[in-house]
């Protein structure tokens, strides 16, 4: 496909690495965002990326120990992961999960509570063990946005923040352009990786994406003494300890929200922090007494089945909706969408199953008839 | 109607307790709004975080104790009968017939809004030394008062190095200050009310300075029990000051951070201190049920406070390599070279490239995004020693005056409370019950290859949508 200028709209994490991919190739891309990069959940989120059930997640796994090197800024990945128990009933469903990963090829052991200490020494010596992943890993959320947004810039792309995107202008079948609050831009492809904008820009050229919005939460400790292993879930809970030592954590659960056209208007967190507090002080009370210094909320954009869609929608429109596992996957999303664009298929990954159509039959109250609506 | 038994509404339980007024602090504005409320027939619990634990003093929280207590502090007994003594306006509180919770601090305060309809209503997080709790009222009276402005200089990580309201609070109300000769930076109403305070606790006042009269500090020098002299930059040349303490005086900042955080609507008013809650005249935040009296709702100064601000910052700092972050050690430097932190350890000619100056080519300067990148103002203290002086300082790099300078959010809790303290030890059942990693959603995490085949049923038995991830 002959393309010369490429909008993507969405600095986010998706977005991003999209342009940062159809850069790379030598296309010309801007990518236009309502604020600045990565200020919704690409740079909210717990960091995680072990995606398993992905069908990105093989060459995720690929790039992301390259990703530093190939981008030439930090994004603070690590390798690895182990989830502990607490509950029989906890190991019995880690055990299961061990044994779905190595089915696809993916390495998981059974490690008893010495083996879990060993890897995390803040972990509860009276755990009962758990699975220790061999793949997997975790990164910087802000750091990594921020990476690929220098690495789009260093190979020319255009990043603009403070634009928003108003509506997909269309003319037959082909998208033109954005609309933006600064004027028209004009394209011959259109990538939306917006997030919860992305279904209001989407019916802008009469295309229907069901999604619903929740706001989930997350709190971070002062630091503590770097464990081996930085990625340490269970309990109910994923997180990791950064590289400076604070553990950063979540789980629980969300708000659905009704979130307007332009996006969410607040991130609040609420007393949800104990909860999370409780299950991290339980997970590792070697830290109980390490201090809490914040919260944090991001919003989440989900599909009817929890899975992305990754599509080329309407000729010259791809979408890339992540439904809250965009972060670890992004360096094969940002692949994916740059072959979707550029040569129509993806070249590494079958993502049939992430097409749009499968919601054809969607009935208009999906959203209600499974409670996700805002609480009155 | 069909609810989502993952989702987050009536999962938490009624607070614990119900007052009619819940006053938060109680300094000369907190206790006379109790004690007016409590005439008034209402039922009035007021709440102090003083005394405070000795680690948070050592943190510098919530004041800018610069490591200046004596040991008195680590006896909480004599400590609060010290601050009963120094503030006898609790006395005719509590006969007054109101609740007076000392050494109780309120980390968090949340009012159902939109996108934040999950709540038991209209509550706060209050935490002792022991556990945290919420507390639902009809109405809120937040007296938080003022915190120090902070400004680094080279040399200030020395013990002795600390605010006014810190060591007010340290002669006044704790009787608990370490110090017998100090500096005084600043020259306005602040540092002449710190000088007479000096003055009658019998401590000497080596010398105030005023970055107008072109004085600064060059260096402080230390040993072993902190700052020995300051090295001042004056018109005359270099002058050395032997002293134990340098009190910054410059200003205060209104202690906003729970009504930050709650969502508050704030304004930027120099006049009053910088950022302040938009009041009402009886108070009224944008917040229903939400009020705000005394220091926090503004500080009142000269109209170019602001900028008077800058002017030290930009004196104090004049070395790149002064640490303008002292919890997590970034130097101006790091901060407007927007560079990662050293024990990263990156050496990318990409990165060491980037600078403020490439950032701002992408529009104006946003705090959050650089104290992710930077780690500045991500520490222990909470950002409470650099906040300020960090957007100075970015302000001043993109040309914006003092009054536009970024502003970066606060977040629950805004005190650093222990993961043990803050913990809900008494969660609801539909808590329980209703806990998932993520979403909870049945078909989220069945492998992409069994999708469609007779697996999926089974992994969806299995897994319940629960992820573990």
């Amino acid at each position: 496909m002959a393309t010369s200028h490429i909008i993507v709209v969405g600095a986010g994490v998706t977005g991003l690495s999209a342009a940062w991919w159809l850069a790379k190739s030598g296309v010309a891309v801007t990518v236009i965002d309502k604020g600045v990069v990565g200020w919704e959940a690409s740079s909210r989120n717990g960091g995680g990326a072990s995606h398993y059930h992905s069908p990105l997640f093989a060459e995720e796994q690929r790039l992301w120990p390259l990703l530093d090197d190939m981008l030439g800024y930090p994004t603070e990945y690590r390798r690895g992961r182990v989830i502990v128990a607490l509950t029989p009933a906890q190991l019995a469903h880690y055990h299961y999960m061990a044994a779905m990963f190595t089915a696809q090829g993916f390495r998981a052991d059974h490690i008893d509570s010495a083996q879990a200490i060993e890897l995390a020494p803040l972990v509860n010596p009276a755990s009962l063990g758990g699975i220790r992943l061999h793949f997997g890993g975790h990164a910087n959320p802000q750091r990594t946005v921020q990476a690929y947004a220098w690495a789009t810039q260093d190979l020319g792309g255009r990043i603009l923040q403070h634009t928003p995107a108003l509506r997909l202008v269309a003319h037959g079948d082909r998208v033109t352009g954005v609309e933006t609050a600064r004027g028209p831009i004009e394209a011959d492809a259109v990538v939306v990786a917006a997030g919860p904008q992305t279904a209001g820009l989407l019916a802008s050229v009469g295309i229907t994406l069901p999604l619903s919005h929740a706001r989930a939460e997350m709190i971070v400790t002062e630091p503590a003494p770097l464990m081996p292993m930085g990625g340490v879930d269970g309990n109910g809970l994923y997180g990791r300890q950064t590289l400076r030592g604070n553990l950063a954590y979540g789980g629980g659960p969300h708000e659905w929200l009704d979130v307007a056209a332009d996006g969410p208007a607040t991130r609040p967190t609420s007393p949800l922090s104990r909860n999370l507090a409780r299950r991290v002080a339980e997970l590792l009370p070697a830290a109980a007494s390490l201090r809490v210094l914040r919260s944090w909320a991001g919003v989440v954009e989900t599909t009817p089945d929890g899975r992305p869609v990754i599509d080329t929608v309407h000729g010259n429109v791809t979408v890339a909706v992540m439904s809250g596992v965009g972060f670890g996957l992004s360096p094969a999303t940002g692949h994916a969408v740059r072959d979707l664009v550029l040569d129509g298929h993806c070249s590494f990954a079958d993502l049939g199953k992430l097409r749009l159509d499968r919601f054809a039959g969607l009935a208009d109250d999906w959203r209600a008839a499974r409670g996700w609506t805002a609480a009155a | 109607m069909i609810r989502d038994v993952h989702a987050l509404d009536g999962k938490f339980a009624p607070p614990e307790r119900h007052v009619e007024v819940l006053v938060i602090g109680a300094g000369p504005a907190g206790t006379e709004a109790a004690i007016v409320a409590a005439l008034g027939g209402a039922e009035v619990m007021l709440i102090d975080e003083n005394p405070v634990a000795p680690d948070l003093m050592r943190a510098d929280v919530p004041l800018y104790f610069g490591g200046r207590m004596t040991g008195a502090v680590d006896r909480p007994d004599r400590m609060i009968e010290t601050l009963l003594a120094a503030n006898p306006a609790l006395a005719e509180a509590f006969d007054a017939g109101i609740e007076v919770l000392l050494g109780t601090t309120a980390w968090g305060l949340y009012v159902p809004q939109p996108g934040l309809a999950a709540l038991p209503g209209s509550v706060v997080g209050l935490a002792d030394a022991e556990r945290s709790w919420l507390v639902g009222f009809d109405r809120c009276i937040v007296a938080a008062g003022a915190r120090d402005l902070a400004l680094g200089f080279p040399g200030w990580e020395h013990p002795g190095v600390m605010g006014a309201q810190g060591f007010h609070a340290l002669v006044e109300h704790y009787g608990a200050f370490d110090g017998r000769r100090m500096l005084i930076v600043g020259s306005g109403e602040l540092a002449v009310a710190t000088a007479r305070l000096a003055e009658k606790h019998g401590i000497d006042v080596a010398a105030m300075i005023e970055v107008r009269d072109g004085q600064s500090i060059a260096r402080v020098e230390g040993g072993l029990h902190g700052v020995e002299r300051v090295v001042l930059r004056t018109p005359a040349g270099e002058r050395v000051i032997e002293c134990d303490t340098v009190c910054l005086a410059v200003g205060a900042v209104p202690a906003i951070e729970l009504l930050a955080a709650a969502g508050a609507r704030l304004t930027v008013d120099p006049a009053r201190g910088g950022h302040v809650p938009v009041c009402a005249a009886d108070g009224a935040t944008s917040l229903p049920g939400v009020f705000a009296v005394g220091d926090c709702a503004g500080v009142a100064g000269p109209p170019d406070t602001l900028d008077h601000r800058a002017e030290w910052s930009a004196a104090l700092t004049a070395d790149p390599a002064t640490i303008v972050c002292l919890c997590e050690e970034v130097t101006r430097a790091d901060l407007t070279g927007v560079q990662p932190p050293a024990y990263l350890g990156v050496r990318s000619t990409a990165m060491a490239a980037r600078s403020l100056c490439s950032l701002l080519a992408d529009g104006p300067p946003d705090q959050d995004q650089i104290k992710r990148l930077t780690r500045a103002g991500m520490g222990l203290c909470q950002g409470r020693r650099c906040r300020e002086q960090v957007a100075l300082i970015l302000a001043a790099e993109a040309g914006l005056a003092a009054a536009e300078a970024p502003f970066t959010g606060y977040r629950a809790p805004v005190r650093p409370l222990p993961l043990a303290v803050l913990a809900d030890w008494a969660e609801t059942a539909e808590m329980s019950a209703g806990w998932d990693v993520w979403f909870g959603i049945p078909d989220q995490w069945i492998p992409y290859a069994d999708i469609g085949t007779d697996r999926e049923a089974a992994h969806r038995a299995a897994l319940g949508g629960n992820m573990h991830l």
